[in-house]
């Protein structure tokens, strides 16, 4: 019995090398220090974008896209055994995604983390996130409530705004002049099919650069000499704790879904009014509060496209931070790129509050 | 596999059954148990609902055809009793027949064919009879249901025998 088990794991090995995988899991080892607890963010974010894997495809199960999205999301809420915890855990894990990719940004950000040879890992986490508020963009619209309807109105005026192509891009992303049943099929599409198709291959280079350079260490303990630097193995030390935050996480998850179902609301009316007090999720506050001002500093349409222009600008400088942070030392650069990073998280938190505090 | 050797381990260091390590294997054991079970449950339950509402469906006992006493002879009606397709026919006779439609080899519907007066499968060839429903030739190995039929005023009721 034995050998012949041993046998079957000789054969496969031959083929697929297996063993190659635990030598490697054997020597990965992750620093130890007392920022560590920022090593989890990106595992928890992996999470949460497998628990919404997973429930966006139970989901599809009863969705309906075009005229009759409201009422199929209505069926799923209270007819369907079970189907407002399924809704209520992919709103909420959404949110918690994104709020988990933001928190590892920043950390790996104030840790320099993007330094050589990790460029690409940046790149491409600051495309995934992206890509994720895309997601939570277009899966906002998918009930067709009065919520979603006014959201993603307003949403795309932002390309609209845009000189020249802007209308033109806003009316082939909603397909017609106002948002209607063919901007959900085509938002469908997008949030089904070809967000995962772009999603999941980066994702996977993502973490394939993540096994290829580890993790980094930040700058205080890289001056510090080999020897007085501590490590954990992953296997299986570093995996069993980033597993128990995933339990954390789980927990979290169902204690929000469960005890503050995600409300369904009144099917999108277009002769309705917006109702009183209507604003963009969380993770849009920051830009939405940021365009209202500068709709108010600028006449006309002016300052929509000013705010979008500093908005973008910041983005790419964002974006481009590993090219000009580049030495491993403390040094001016690197304290600018800090001080960067903080008026960055300041604006965003600033706004953000700004925003709700607006709202009253 | 690994299990019994990490067992025999725990015996051989003299832990034994009753041991922490084994006590603590088998509370994880439950409590990964429990959460396999809390997110397995609800996730069964709302793939099963579809299959729910058609069980509450196959349920009914009684179907009432409106106005099909005007079928004229030597015709037939296809409805549904419950989720199930059904025919009801009208011989030349001006006898009143109700049969379950599904065919009882592979579960193809079947069809009245009133030149030959048999019920014809035409998946495998099945045939029946139309006034009992028997199977006559082909592969089925077991007749059709009949229902009860009662003419009424206002239509004809189909109900289980």
């Amino acid at each position: 019995m034995k050998q012949a088990a041993q046998s079957v794991c000789a054969w496969v090995d031959e083929r697929l090398g297996v063993s190659e995988w635990v030598e490697f899991a054997r020597h990965k080892a992750v620093p130890l220090h007392r920022h560590s607890a920022w090593y989890y963010w990106g595992g928890v974010s992996l999470f949460f974008f497998l628990v919404q894997a997973v429930t966006g495809v139970l989901l599809l199960l009863y969705y309906r896209p075009g005229p009759d999205a409201y009422e199929s999301v209505r069926q799923i809420t209270y007819e369907i055994h079970f189907g407002w915890l399924i809704r209520s855990a992919h709103s909420w894990s959404g949110n918690l995604m994104l709020a988990a990719i933001f928190v590892h940004m920043f950390s790996v950000f104030f840790m320099h983390a993007y330094r050589n040879p990790r460029e690409f890992g940046w790149w491409s986490g600051v495309i995934l996130l992206l890509a994720t508020m895309i997601f939570g963009f277009s899966g906002y619209l998918l009930p067709m409530n009065v919520l979603a309807y006014f959201a993603t109105k307003v949403g795309l005026e932002i390309p609209h705004a845009l000189p020249v192509i802007g209308p033109k891009i806003a009316e082939l992303v909603r397909g017609g002049l106002e948002v209607n049943e063919f901007t959900v099929q085509r938002f469908f599409a997008l949030h089904v099919v070809v967000l995962p198709a772009l999603f999941v291959p980066l994702l996977g280079f993502h973490l394939w650069l993540v096994q290829r350079h580890g993790n980094a260490w930040p700058p205080a303990e890289e001056a510090k000499p080999a020897a007085a630097r501590k490590t954990i193995p992953f296997f299986p030390n570093f995996l069993m704790k980033d597993l128990a935050m995933w339990l954390i996480a789980l927990n979290v998850l169902a204690l929000l879904a469960s005890l503050f179902p995600w409300d369904l609301g009144d099917p999108a009316d277009p002769l309705k009014p917006a109702p009183p007090g209507i604003h963009p999720e969380w993770y849009y506050m920051s830009s939405f509060q940021v365009l209202k001002l500068f709709g108010q500093w600028f006449p006309g349409l002016a300052g929509e496209a000013v705010g979008m222009v500093l908005f973008t600008l910041g983005l790419v400088l964002w974006f481009l931070v590993p090219l000009y942070d580049t030495t491993q030392l403390a040094g001016r650069r690197a304290r600018n790129t800090s001080y960067f990073g903080l008026f960055a998280l300041a604006v965003l938190v600033a706004t953000t509050i700004w925003g709700y505090a607006g709202l009253r | 596999m690994n299990e019994t050797t990490c067992h025999l381990d725990a015996l051989a260091k003299g832990e034994g059954l009753f041991g922490r390590r084994a006590f603590v294997r088998v509370a994880l054991g439950g409590v990964g148990l429990c959460y396999a079970a809390a997110i397995g449950y609800p996730v069964y339950r709302y793939l099963a609902s579809p299959v729910e509402k058609a069980a509450a469906l196959a349920a009914v006992t009684e179907v009432t055809l409106k106005d099909a006493e005007k079928l004229s002879p030597g015709s037939v009606l296809m409805f549904k009793f419950g989720p199930r397709p059904a025919m009801l026919i009208h011989h030349k006779d001006a006898r009143w027949v109700a049969l379950d439609a599904v065919c009882t080899h592979l579960g193809c519907t079947v069809q009245y064919q009133p030149e030959r007066d048999v019920i014809h499968c035409a998946c495998h060839g099945g045939e029946y009879d139309a006034y009992t429903g028997r199977n006559i030739s082909g592969p089925p190995p077991r007749p059709l249901t009949a229902y009860r039929v009662k003419p009424t005023e206002g239509g004809i009721v189909v109900s289980r025998t």
